[in-house]
């Protein structure tokens, strides 16, 4: 869990460049990898929006939320972990439905149609 | 930024439990220093350990939470020496540490009078586990001995827990209490003498106005003496006398405490030392200790925004309620508010009732609209609603006394008043959740029962006090929505599911976009995505592969995740009759590919432990042996179990085994709401437990009989008689029928158990549709379940042969690695790591 920290846009040093967009599902998430970290990204396309967090679920310390079903509860883009259905938000991290800590999000920028996701280390 | 707690009770962890979930908590590290061996645990259920002695079950938190919460947690280090200047602590051990902020929540220690003999043997007192396994220790040593007995010193709240627990031990007890009456904070003298006699009669000795002034005995306690020179012989004492703050570290560093002991804190909780914080019992707010979980909650909460500099951090109320309920003690007892108010602004209404035991006393003010408080001996039944409305100051009904006598009856229901609560009204004090809170997420379809709502909010886990009005609100919840019964799929849908089959169907919907945009608001989320799935799939036949980003995550990759994210792998195997080459084949596959291999219970073969990346090459071979999908990732048919049948039983009737087979290819692939199983036995012996299932055959003399509705499972029942005996071919017809009709109108992840106790009529009316056909529907059934037979497509042959649909199970987009997983050896196999 340590290896996740919530990076603002501002914060971010290195823009890793995750793949092109047309290899990640549209309406679902897909699993990167980073170093040694695996990052879930998803593509909202009714929104047009890219969000990524820790694919780590903090319930089980499970890498599986890329797998998750996404959605959105009140305006607020969520994933839902395949194991045990905890949501979490997208934009915050924060566990929606229930005690778990959050998880890490990470800014996503797409340029010339590729994926960026954003790391401050 | 270093946050320091000292003590790691209750409360100090209430605080951790809030900084972990605090969105600012990166800027800031967070260090526990607990002098008790084990994590926070909780205190407020201690005397279960008496009857279960397992620890686990009090935990509040496992290291693993503290470690994953990124909290340095020290357990069994007492921190020995505070110096504020330097803003440093120095533990037993030596260890020096510095702060930022400190946060001290070293909570109590038992009181005990300084009466000679408190050193005897068999002398305890009651606040942690350690003294519970004492007392534990000793009361077994002391059963072996006739005759042997033990005392409560102090008739308060605790004082009644601990004798009621050690009489439930079978040592016969007595409580000594120095006032004239048993709880005297709580209960006046009629309400005392009413608890007095109930306790009695439980076998308890009750001594009032009793003064120890010496614990008596060799070595071990014999017996106690008293001021009035009484004696009362007893082999055990446990002092439940009162609390008293753990202060020493504090005034030893100068900070201020009050006359009577007690951290001083002002309303932000904070002490006269810079950035020195005190919270729950340990704390000494508006000259008072306040010896309850809910308020110690409050001061985390309030001493934590502080601390965070919260915009809506808050302070503490002026009064702190105290309203309490005794648990464990065989009789009912509970206070709230003000339980003496002075005369001259109030009046009481009081209900007796000397051959029951019931006392019950209500305070309103002189006018008569507010409650002020009250108490109840004997029967608390009325203690939530009574609470709820002294807490939120709501008006009173013209005839108050209606509140008491329950009997009499205002409104007919029970607790039906709870929805008339204000929204603000805070319906869970320990975790802080209100009236409007709970509702918004059942009318948001987030929660629908209590433990939904336990699990979304916390309500209930701190003093489990709320409980029976959690359940009230649940209750009456959904009755006040019954007048309009509509199980909405959720906040995306404002329809059922049956009617938006209708709705697709009528206006043709194709895509899950198509019937958000024709149908629903927003963009959707995980519970209508698989509705709608499932829905595409009754109507069109479709498979999980067109739109498997709307599938439940199951679906979504035809497999089934499992503890450690890799998947199980089952194939078809209709009625459980395989043949040696089918069955070398799945041995080949599980070798090659190193999977766990079990037989189900639904009669045929599981292998675990696929990596995502491995689903497909796997398929392949099975498929190339002969092999389809067995859907056990789907809500869809799963098997069709069968027994020998008369191929080879002495006792069959019919060949069980091939009608099972038929019935099984017949409607394999069909999803539905949840899953369907059915069975096929071969005579009344029933060895295929067709009676358990969604749909059973049994054959007779004449035919088969048609069971439906049945159900394994946690609430298992047996399926109910739909017609018979009848041939093979009209039990298809009827299965056609019913199973279409339950497609068709069931809610989401209904079994067709529950289906049918929902349907008015029963199984009479289910007869008259599915038989007699008096909806004059049947012929619509079975057409619509022939096409879905159909146009049944494997679905892993599907996405095998497509190289597109094949990249849905590469584990990472931007590497060919796979992922690194932990297994265990388990007898000849694997298992996954355990968590
Ligand atoms: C593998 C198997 C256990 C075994 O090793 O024998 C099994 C495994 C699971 N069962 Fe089962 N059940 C298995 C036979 C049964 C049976 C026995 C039967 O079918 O005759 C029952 C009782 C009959 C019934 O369903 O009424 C059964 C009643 C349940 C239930 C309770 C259903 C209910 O209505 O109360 C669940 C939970 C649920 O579906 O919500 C469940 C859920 C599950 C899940 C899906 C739990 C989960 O969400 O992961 C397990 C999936 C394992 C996997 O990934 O493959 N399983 N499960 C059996 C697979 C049978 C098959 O070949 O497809
Ligand atoms: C049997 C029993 C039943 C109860 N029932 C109820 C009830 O029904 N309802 C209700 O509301 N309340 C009840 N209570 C009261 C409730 O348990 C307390 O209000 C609550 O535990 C207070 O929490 P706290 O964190 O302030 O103190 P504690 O839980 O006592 O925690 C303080 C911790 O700090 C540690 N500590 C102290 N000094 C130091 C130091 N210098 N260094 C390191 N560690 C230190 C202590 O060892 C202790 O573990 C009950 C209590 C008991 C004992
Ligand atoms: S149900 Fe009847 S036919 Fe089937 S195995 Fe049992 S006795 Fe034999
Ligand atoms: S592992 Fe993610 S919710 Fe349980």
């Amino acid at each position: 869990m340590t290896a996740y920290t919530t990076t603002s846009p501002e914060r971010v040093t290195t823009w890793f460049r995750a793949g092109h967009t047309s290899q990640f599902p549209v309406g679902a998430g897909a699993t990167i990898k980073y170093g040694d970290r695996q990052i879930a990204v998803f593509y909202f396309h009714r929104t047009d929006r890219w969000y990524a967090c820790q694919n780590l679920c903090p319930h089980k310390l499970e890498n599986v939320l890329g797998r998750g079903l996404i959605g959105e509860q009140d305006g607020i883009p969520k994933v839902a972990c395949p194991l045990h259905k905890r949501t979490f938000s997208l934009e915050t991290g924060e566990n929606l439905n229930g005690e778990c800590p959050p998880v890490a999000v990470y800014p996503v920028k797409i340029e010339n149609d590729y994926v960026y996701v954003g790391f401050a280390d | 930024m270093q946050i320091v707690v000292i003590g790691n009770g209750m409360v100090g962890h209430k605080f951790c439990d809030l900084f972990a979930r605090h969105p600012r908590r990166g800027e800031f590290q967070l260090t526990v220093y607990g002098e008790e061996c084990r994590p926070a645990y909780d205190r407020v259920h201690l005397s279960a350990y008496f009857s279960d002695r397992d620890a686990g079950k009090l935990s509040l938190a496992t290291r693993e939470w503290y470690a994953e919460a990124g909290i340095t947690l020290r357990t069994g280090e007492l921190v020995t020496e505070l110096d504020t200047d330097k803003r440093e602590l120095r533990t037993h051990l030596g260890n020096v540490q510095r702060y930022d902020y400190l946060v001290l929540a070293t909570g109590s220690v038992p009181f005990v009078p300084p009466v000679p003999g408190r050193d005897k043997k068999g002398v305890f007192v009651y606040r942690t586990i350690e003294d519970l396994e004492a007392i534990l220790g000793y009361a077994d040593q002391l059963k072996q001995r006739p005759g042997a007995r033990s005392v409560v010193m102090g008739g308060g709240l605790l004082g009644l827990e601990a004798a009621k627990a050690t009489l439930d031990m079978g040592l016969p007890t007595d409580v000594v209490e120095f006032a004239p009456r048993l709880m005297p904070r709580q209960l006046d003298e009629v309400g005392a003498a009413t608890l007095t006699s109930t306790l009695t009669e439980l076998g308890l000795g009750v001594h009032l106005s009793k003064s120890t002034t010496a614990i008596a005995g060799n070595g071990s306690i014999t017996h106690l003496e008293f001021s009035d020179r009484s004696t009362l012989p007893t082999d055990m004492l446990i002092i439940s006398a009162g609390i008293r703050p753990r202060d020493e570290l504090a005034r030893k560093a100068g900070i201020e405490v009050g006359p009577r002991g007690g951290i001083l804190a002002d309303e932000y909780l904070r002490t006269s030392a810079p950035d020195v914080y005190a919270i729950g019992e340990a704390a000494l707010y508006r000259d008072m200790i306040y010896g309850l979980v809910a308020p110690g909650y409050d001061m985390a909460r309030v001493a934590l925004g502080s601390i965070m500099a919260d915009a809506d951090g808050g302070c503490m109320p002026e009064s702190i309620d105290l309203s309490t309920k005794l648990k464990l003690i065989g009789t009912d007892v509970a206070s709230f508010g003000d339980c003496f108010p002075p005369a001259e602004a109030s009046r009481s209404i009081v209900y007796h009732d000397e051959s029951r035991g019931i006392y019950k006393r209500i305070n309103i003010s002189r006018d008569g609209k507010r409650l002020l408080g009250g108490m109840l001996v004997g029967d608390a039944g009325d203690y939530n609603m009574l609470h709820q409305i002294y807490k939120n100051g709501m008006p009173l009904p013209p005839q108050p006394e209606d509140l008491i006598l329950g009997a009499r009856g205002v409104g007919g229901q029970p607790g039906a008043g709870v929805l008339d609560l204000p929204d603000a009204a805070v319906i869970c004090s320990c975790e802080n959740v209100t009236k409007g809170k709970l509702c918004g997420l059942l009318e948001d379809g987030s929660a629908a029962s209590v433990k939904e709502l336990v699990g979304c909010t916390g309500a209930g886990t701190g003093c489990g006090g709320c409980k029976p009005i959690l359940s009230d609100v649940v209750e009456n919840y959904l009755k006040a929505q019954g007048k309009v019964v509509r199980n909405v799929i959720c906040e995306h849908f404002p329809f059922t599911r049956q009617e938006l089959r209708d709705l697709v169907q009528l206006k043709e919907l194709r895509t899950y976009d198509e019937a958000l945009d024709t149908l629903g608001s927003g963009h959707g989320c995980e519970v209508c995505k698989p509705a709608l799935a499932s829905i595409f799939a009754t109507v069109y036949a479709e498979t999980a592969n067109p739109q498997a980003q709307i599938q439940d995550t199951n679906d979504r990759f035809l497999a089934n995740i499992q503890r450690n994210g890799t998947y199980s792998v089952v194939p078809r195997i209709p009625g459980g009759e395989i043949t040696p080459d089918k069955l070398l084949a799945i041995g080949r596959v599980a070798k090659k590919y190193d999977l766990y291999t079990k037989i189900t219970g639904g009669q045929r073969i599981d292998l675990f432990g696929a990596r995502l990346e491995e689903l497909p090459p796997i398929w392949e071979e099975l498929i190339a042996a002969g092999f389809e999908s067995g859907h056990a990732y789907g809500k869809s048919l799963r098997t069709v179990k069968s027994c020998v049948g008369s191929t080879w039983c002495r006792y069959g009737m019919d060949e069980s085994v091939s009608f099972a087979i038929e019935i099984e290819e017949r409607y394999k692939g069909l999803r539905s709401p949840h899953k369907l199983k059915g069975g096929v036995s071969g005579c009344i012996r029933e060895c295929a437990e067709a009676r358990g299932k969604d749909f059973g055959l049994i054959a007779v003399e004449e035919g088969y009989n048609v069971y439906v509705c049945g159900n394994g499972g946690a609430r298992p029942k047996h399926a109910e008689l739909l017609a018979g005996p009848v041939d093979r071919a009209t039990a298809v017809k009827y299965l056609d029928r019913f199973l279409m009709f339950y497609l068709r109108t069931a809610a989401p992840l209904v079994r067709t158990a529950k289906w049918l106790e929902g349907l008015d009529g029963g199984i009479a009316y289910l007869k008259s549709v599915v038989v007699d056909d008096a909806l004059g529907l049947a012929e619509e059934l079975e057409t619509e379940m022939q096409g879905l037979v159909n146009g049944y497509a494997c679905e892993w042959k599907e996405a095998i042969s497509d190289p597109a649909m094949r990249q849905r199970f590469r584990p990472f987009v931007n590497t060919e690695d796979s992922e690194e997983l932990a297994f265990v050896p388990l007898r000849e196999q694997k298992m996954p790591k355990p968590w």
